[in-house]
């Protein structure tokens, strides 16, 4: 990174970037653990007791960074499914695949506090608000692409059939948040929104930013670190893999 | 400071199930996933040694 | 010259798979007796409560006719991928786009038509009035192509994949919700007392998206497979 552009292109060859991902994830884990704690320390003895939902409301710090980083990270498994099927680069494939695991894992973190957010504040574990249903069908796109990326043997097709179906997704994921929305008015449903109802105190919205730092830190690690271990299932045979091996 | 003492921190306000419920899964499955990770990458660095050491058994 | 060209192949494609399909009828009557049984089951699990019944019912057939016109999905390729001729089509001067989208009317006119027609008869089950039973046309003749134009690109990706049936519903399905929620949608609009318009107007949005990108993202993901 010290001198210009041209080391982008170098890194966009796995061999290259194997040692680069190997030296950077242990920072971004650590900023990560830096800006939980002070996303939680906020969250937690700063942010004052909500008036109308108590400490309840606490649930917050987790709840929206992690449905934030969800939609997050389907987005950039597209942006590398997508630049992996324009320039055929191998890296593209890997990066989606090691950020689907996850990009799943915040939806269900986000639908399993939004359930536990929704059983005090609404009587019911599970009520068909527009935004967890959406966040649910969400879950399901990114089990979609992690089955079809492990039914097909072949890595090479199973990074491009996946990277097909990124983008499939990635186009109707507006559209059914649209229709959600609309169906969800339609209904009448829930008319307490869980993110809108307490006033938005900057003090919330700083926790609630520090906390999704704190998860996108921690997604770009794990992604980095899951990256290294494809790249040497792949390609493990080569001959700088071995260096790795002593 | 929103807390009197330890147990008042822990007690939630009467939330506690559900705010705990909440910090401890996210917390566990951060856990869990970079666990998960090393496993995995275990896991191909012991078979991809086994196989380099047959090659040089064979060469 | 090339416009005629064209078209005259597309008629082609569909005429193959129409006569194909045709000689073995059990295809096209598996989908359509799937969607009657699956309506039929909906009363004998809730109760024969007329009112009850008359509210789920745009829900209950939308889920139906969803479920039914998947079930044939898998078969839109599978049969060519084996004999081999979906290669030789890939290899052939015809734009593989056209000869997709051949493939994808023939579903529609072997899985998806039969459906819409059967859908007033099975309304009739649930006590639906003449109007809503013409919405309850309108909306699947609206929505019924979308669902062969989207499935066509799951059933182009599972393609000879293990578990491919399965894992064709958990890809579709998701992708399947707006048409059903618009779809039911307008059915239930209609009997609230509002107009049905804006759903099928929807509806009919999602068809010209689904038709103008489906056929491409299909062709990308059959050369895909068939690498």
């Amino acid at each position: 990174m010290k001198n210009s552009q041209m080391n982008w292109y170098k890194y966009a060859s796995p061999q290259n970037f194997y040692p680069l991902a190997g030296r950077l994830w242990p920072w971004f884990a650590a900023a990560g653990a830096a800006f939980a704690l002070a996303g939680l320390w906020i969250g937690f003895f700063v942010a004052p007791t909500d008036a109308q939902q108590g400490e309840g409301y606490r649930i917050i710090f987790v709840h929206v960074p992690a449905s934030w980083m969800s939609m997050f990270i389907y987005v950039v498994m597209a942006f590398w499914a997508g630049l992996g099927l324009a320039f055929n680069t191998r890296l593209s494939g890997m990066m989606a695949s090691a950020l689907a695991p996850t990009g799943a894992l915040f939806t269900f973190i986000a639908l399993w506090t939004g359930a536990l957010w929704g059983k005090p504040m609404w009587g019911a574990w599970w009520v068909w608000d527009a935004r967890l249903t959406s966040e649910l069908i969400l879950l399901f796109l990114y089990l979609g692409f992690l089955a079809l990326q492990a039914a097909i043997d072949d890595p090479r097709r199973a990074d491009r059939a996946g990277a097909v179906l990124a983008l499939v997704g990635v186009v109707n994921v507006p559209i059914i948040y649209f229709s959600v929305k609309w169906w969800n008015t339609l209904h009448q449903g829930a008319s307490v929104s869980l993110t809108k109802a307490p006033a938005m105190a900057h003090t919330m919205l700083w926790g609630m930013l520090l906390m999704a730092l704190a998860f996108w830190m921690y997604s770009i690690a794990t992604a980095l670190a899951r990256v290294r271990c494809i790249i040497l299932e792949r390609e493990g045979h080569n001959e700088w893999a071995k260096h790795e091996l002593e | 400071m929103n807390w009197n003492s330890l147990n008042d921190f822990l007690a939630m306000g009467g939330y506690a199930l559900y705010v705990w419920g909440s910090f401890g899964v996210t917390a566990l499955t951060m856990l869990i996933e970079p666990l998960l990770i090393r496993k995995r990458r275990n896991d191909i660095l012991r078979t991809l040694r086994r196989e380099h050491a047959a090659e040089e058994c064979s060469a | 010259m090339k416009q005629v060209g064209i078209i005259s192949v597309l008629g082609a494609v569909v005429r193959r798979d129409l006569t194909i399909a045709l000689r073995q009828k059990s295809e096209v009557l598996t989908t359509l007796f799937f969607f009657v049984i699956v309506a039929s089951l909906f009363p004998l699990g809730i109760g024969p409560e007329t009112a009850l019944l008359r509210r789920i019912a745009p829900g209950i057939l939308w889920v139906g006719a969803l479920l039914a016109a998947m079930l044939s999905l898998q078969r839109m390729f599978a049969a060519d991928y084996q004999d081999g001729s979906l290669e030789q089509m890939v290899l052939s001067p015809v734009p593989l786009g056209v000869l997709v989208s051949g493939k994808i009317l023939a579903h529609w006119l072997l899985a998806g038509l039969p459906l819409v027609l059967i859908a007033p008869l099975l309304g009739l089950q649930f006590d639906l009035d003449g109007r809503s039973l013409a919405i309850l046309v309108a909306s699947l003749l609206l929505g019924t192509p979308v669902m062969s134009l989207v499935g066509a690109i799951g059933a182009a990706l599972t393609l000879g994949v293990r578990g491919g049936g399965v894992l064709l519903s958990l890809l579709i399905l998701p992708l399947y919700i707006p048409v059903l929620i618009f779809g039911a949608g307008a059915v239930e609009a209609d009997a609230a007392g509002m107009s049905a318009s804006g759903h099928l107007t929807l509806l009919a949005a999602l068809l010209s998206l689904a038709a103008f990108f489906a056929p491409w993202a299909t062709t990308a993901a059959l050369r895909i497979s068939l690498e």
